[in-house]
């Protein structure tokens, strides 16, 4: 019995002495500091077709930077299935990097645990100012009530991309720009193995963003203006359901879509397997597979009834990447002129080109390089009808929560089961039911 | 004696018809997936996201060459080799000690050193994933001793996975070997530790190989704290081959070839080791 | 015959007189400090990686560790029980959860420990005696059990895909067992996705004690039970299963400890959010920790999750050392 307790004994004092250390995680160099100025750790998100196109497009860049300033950025390319456990692990720990890339509707979640340097009048000051971005990329930075946690690195809107031959095909002259007209349109291309629509079903992500604007094409929001979940409301179920039902109902989107969440609804619509597909600046990605910009279209998304625009009209969320400096960096200034440096003209233009995004600077965007006709209708969305995902420290749990929910509606749907509005509410509220107690 | 003890009477016939329906049916479901791998492994990416085909529309080797390229395995390999063999050895020699002291020696608190060991088999990875991940942190800011992030850190974390199977076993292992056997070590004039390492451990080498292969496996094939505790440089091929389902496409027929690879060198050692690991097991596990 | 944990099996007093078998090491300190040294490592090594780490994570799942607080967690205020409240109130969403996902691990662990165990048995017993090909054929029964888990896992997706699978193809394309394709990876399939994948992985664990467990049955009671004239499945029920009984006493908990704790399969097969007729106890925690950010509820389920453990394998350990013992006498 005695050397139970001495054992229990040395263990719960060891692991006190341990948790008490711990404690310091990142309050010891909460300001951040400059302790070592000439080395940079920079994690980018995973932009290009792999890790690799990554590597050469930003290596370039970074001894440019190395070149005019002397510090040395260390790149490492984080693949999106671990980036925001990455982050989280770095936040826990206060080690992580200097600069990192985070998906701008994680902004206020990741603002929320403090880990991220407030972008204050002081700081933007140093960039350059707050008034070289444009507005809607602005609105993904963080709450409203606080100072952005990130500067807006690449935006990106979605669109409609559609199959120039097999529209013709099918007889149809334009792309569709209401919902009705693009179940019709869908209706007519699914044939012969061959489908009117692709999706990611198994993808919580890609369902948010398209239930966020469907429930906004309805009037409905996700979150009360004080920030509480509301997601059984009359809109956001008529809005999923409207979504769902393109799989359940018009029967336009392939059953075997529901399990899609690694993009094969992209290669899908390169191969010619879906006329159509919503999705954020492909282009660079459908080249990739072979497809040239001569063999699609791309117009934008479709609404209720009307044009795009503000309100009812939303027709995309404001998609993009943000760059964000870590709190706990031991190289404050070298992290500031680095983001400079990222947000400069010179590198929006190289960057955004690479990625076929839209930059959030605005001078770079008026470059005549981003003006081309597919450019044009993203430019034209970013501007006149996205609007952010809720900029609410649970974001990144109502993702989580939602999508799943709309996973699994997703997989009702595909085995050919039926999805009643009921069962959509039944969804919804259980997801609901799962957010943080408010 | 590890005899084959056939009963003296010839099996009846429903025994030898049951036996060849069962083994078959039974090596069908085995090879399945090793059919699957290997044969996709050498189809065009073409085969692999059409309708599933038995037999390739042409062979190739591209995705053997391609893997290499698409993520850097070279490098996980590497990683995955010095982790998973580092851990290994340590892992044996610790094992060895400690079971060796358990089996000749008593001493207060042994058995709850048994019992504790044998009782962390039961916990949740999760449960301690963050906390262990914390203790790696904050030994690195107190000595700068980097155990995050580093391949250090999964290394202890490997080893200390399979000690509790491995010394378990490895007691006894050692409990069949006859006392008398370091008895007479010790009267010639070694120590201890002499006696363990010139006598019972070269009595109890298919034990030592069955725990060895044990705690290899172990390490090569663990995902999630691989998934939190390695950076680009210091990742494992657990997470790794990962990386083969990119923005652009999954490539199945990369990913085949790229877990055929990872699959050999264990695979292979594993069969190699059989023997011992069987007649390991035999006296080890389930004396 | 002793089979139980070494703990159960070789416990003499703690008495120092049991040290003096060995008279002729010098020295009361040596003889005394010497096992202490030799388990010095491996108890260093337990107290860093299992023992402290668990201590902390209960001390965790007292506090209220959402994103707010993790960047400082000796920071984050005390909940109290509330973290345990809410996993066990079965009535709410978090709790009814967690109760499904405990309900769907225990339904899966049961069968694919029961399947396991059965597969690997009769293997075994089918393979005691020598035949051509045994060797081959024992070769490639431990192939799944020696790849690794990754490797094996995605092979398994590769064939339950919807659209490209081989499992659909066989199943709906060349057997027309279905009357359209079906989905294995997400909706109600998806549990037996698992189970086969998990049978799979785990049988020839099963083959291979039971394989070594046969090696230790002394081969005269075959002859004294054939010169009874006992056939030769009388053989097997009456000598071989019986003699196994020990084996199968330890080789069921590990079996049940492994399939229970799993978080590799379900995680390569699934990813990170599980369907909901798979979502196994491991992944559940995973995605209530690590998904939605609050590490002190996903704490309290692992420390229910350890306590359950504990009691089932403390319960079962009595049940069959007691069972072994009447049976002995």
């Amino acid at each position: 019995m005695r050397s139970i307790r001495a054992a229990a004994v040395g263990a719960v004092t060891m692991s006190l002495a341990l948790a008490a250390s711990a404690c310091g995680g990142g309050s010891s160099t909460g300001g951040g500091s400059d302790d070592s100025p000439k080395t940079l750790t920079y994690w980018a998100s995973n932009q290009g077709a792999s890790i690799a196109v990554d590597k050469k497009v930003l290596q370039p860049e970074l001894d440019k930077f190395e070149k005019q300033t002397g510090v040395k950025v260390k790149l490492e390319v984080v693949p999106w299935s671990d980036l925001l456990n990455r982050i989280l692990t770095a936040t826990t720990s206060g080690q992580g990097p200097d600069v990192l890339n985070i998906g701008n509707t994680w902004s206020a979640s990741l603002q929320a645990t403090g880990a991220l340097l407030p972008w204050n009048a002081e700081n933007f000051a140093k960039i350059g100012g707050k008034d070289r971005f444009v507005d809607s990329a602005l609105g993904s930075t963080g709450a409203s009530d606080k100072d952005p946690a990130a500067v807006p690195l690449y935006s990106m809107a979605y669109a409609l991309y559609y199959n120039k031959k097999m529209f013709a095909e099918a007889g149809i002259s334009k792309p569709p720009t209401t919902w009705d007209e693009l179940v019709a349109d869908g209706r007519k291309l699914s044939k012969d193995g061959k489908w009117g629509l692709g999706a990611e079903g198994s993808n919580p992500s890609e369902n948010i963003h398209h239930a966020f604007v469907f429930a906004r094409q309805h009037g409905a929001e996700f979150f009360t203006a004080d920030g509480k979940a509301d997601f059984t409301n009359d809109g956001v179920v008529t809005a999923v359901k409207q979504y769902v039902d393109l799989m359940a109902k018009d029967k336009i989107i392939a059953p075997g879509n529901a399990e899609y969440a690694q993009n094969q609804s992209v290669s899908d619509f390169a191969k010619g397997k879906n006329a159509m597909l919503l999705w954020q600046s492909a282009a660079a990605n459908l080249k990739s597979q072979g497809l040239s910009e001569d063999d699609y279209g791309i117009a934008p998304v479709p609404v209720q009834s009307g044009t795009p625009g503000t309100g009812d009209q939303i027709n995309s969320m404001v998609a993009g990447i943000n760059l964000a400096v870590f709190k706990n960096t031991h190289n404050t200034d070298g992290a500031t002129k680095f983001v400079k440096f990222m947000t400069s003209d010179a590198e929006q233009k190289i960057l955004n080109t690479a990625y076929t995004s839209i930059p959030p600077v605005k001078t770079a965007q008026e470059d005549p390089a981003f003006n081309s006709p597919a450019n044009a209708v993203l430019k034209d969305t970013l501007a006149k009808s996205a609007a952010a995902l809720p900029q609410v420290a649970d974001e990144s749990q109502f993702e989580t929560a939602v999508g799943t929910a709309i996973k699994e509606l997703f997989a009702t749907a595909a085995a050919g089961r039926p999805v009643s509005a009921d069962t959509v509410k039944s969804a919804l509220q259980k997801a609901q039911q799962q957010m943080p107690a408010k | 004696m590890s005899s084959q003890h056939a009963s003296p009477m010839a099996p009846p016939r429903s025994f030898l018809w049951s036996r060849r329906i069962f083994l078959t049916l039974l090596t069908g479901f085995v090879l399945l997936p090793v059919y699957v791998m290997v044969s996709s492994s050498l189809k065009p990416l073409a085969d692999v996201t059409g309708k599933f085909r038995w037999l390739p529309s042409g062979l190739t080797l591209r995705p053997y060459v391609d893997i290499w390229s698409t993520v850097p395995l070279a490098r996980y390999f590497v990683n995955s080799l010095i982790v998973a063999g580092v851990a290994t050895v340590a892992s044996v020699v610790i094992a060895v000690f400690s079971a060796y002291a358990v089996s000749r020696y008593d001493f207060r608190g042994k058995r709850v050193f048994t019992v504790t060991v044998l009782s962390t088999q039961m916990f949740p990875g999760i449960l301690f994933l963050l906390p262990l991940f914390l203790i790696y942190v904050n030994i690195g800011n107190a000595t700068g001793i980097a155990l995050f992030g580093s391949r250090g850190g999964l290394i202890l974390t490997y080893l200390t996975f399979s000690l509790p199977f491995s010394i378990w076993m490895l007691i006894g292992y050692f409990d069949s070997v006859p006392r008398d056997l370091d008895e007479a070590a010790l009267v010639d004039g070694c120590g201890p530790l002499g006696a363990l390492f010139r006598v019972v451990v070269p009595a109890a080498v298919p034990g030592i190989v069955a725990v060895a292969v044990y705690a290899f496996m172990t390490a090569w094939g663990e995902v999630l704290f691989a998934s939190v505790m390695t950076n680009d440089t210091t990742r494992t091929l657990a997470v790794g081959l990962q990386g083969y389902s990119t923005l652009n496409d999954v490539y199945w027929n990369q990913i085949m070839a790229a877990s055929l690879v990872v699959s050999v060198p264990v695979v292979a050692g594993f069969l190699l080791l059989q023997r011992y690991l069987v007649a390991g097991l035999t006296a080890g596990a389930v004396k | 015959m002793t089979t139980t944990a070494p703990a159960a099996a070789d416990v003499r007093k703690d008495s120092p007189g049991a040290a003096a078998r060995d008279p002729r090491r010098p020295g009361r300190i040596r003889r005394i400090g010497l096992p202490y040294l030799l388990l010095l490592p491996a108890l260093f090594l337990e107290l860093l990686v299992h023992l402290v780490p668990m201590v902390i994570g209960i001390v965790m799942s007292f506090k209220e560790l959402t994103q707010f607080y993790i960047r400082d967690w000796g920071a984050a205020p005390w909940s109290g029980l509330r973290n345990y409240r809410m996993s066990v109130d079965f009535d709410a969403p978090v709790g009814e959860a967690l109760l499904h996902s405990f309900l769907v691990t225990i339904a899966f662990t049961v069968l694919s420990v029961g399947l396991c165990w059965l597969i690997g048995t009769t293997a075994a017993v089918y393979m005691q005696e020598t035949f051509r090909g045994r060797g081959l054929l024992r070769a490639l029964f431990l192939v799944p059990y020696a790849l690794p888990v990754y490797a094996a896992v995605i092979t398994w997706v590769f064939m339950f895909q919807h659209d490209n699978g081989l499992v659909n193809h066989v199943l709906h394309d060349q057997l027309h067992l279905t009357d359209k394709p079906s989905f294995w990876l997400i909706g109600d399939n998806s549990f037996y996705a698992l189970l086969t994948v998990s049978v799979w992985k785990g049988w020839p664990f099963a083959f291979l004690i039971v394989m070594a467990g046969l090696q230790n049955i002394p081969g005269e009671l075959y002859e004294a039970a054939a010169l009874d004239g006992a056939g030769r499945w009388q053989q097997i029920r009456r000598i071989t299963l019986p003699s196994l009984r020990p084996v199968n006493q330890v080789l069921v908990l590990v079996l049940f400890l492994w399939t229970f704790n799993d978080f590799n399969t379900p995680y390569v097969l699934f990813g990170k959010t599980a369907p909901a007729a798979a979502d196994l106890i491991s992944v559940h925690i995973y995605q209530a920790s690590f998904v939605t950010w609050n590490f002190g509820t996903g704490s309290a389920m692992s420390v229910l999750l350890l306590l359950f453990l504990l009691v089932v394998t403390g319960v079962y350990l009595v049940l069959t050392s007691r069972g072994r013992r009447t049976s002995d006498v």
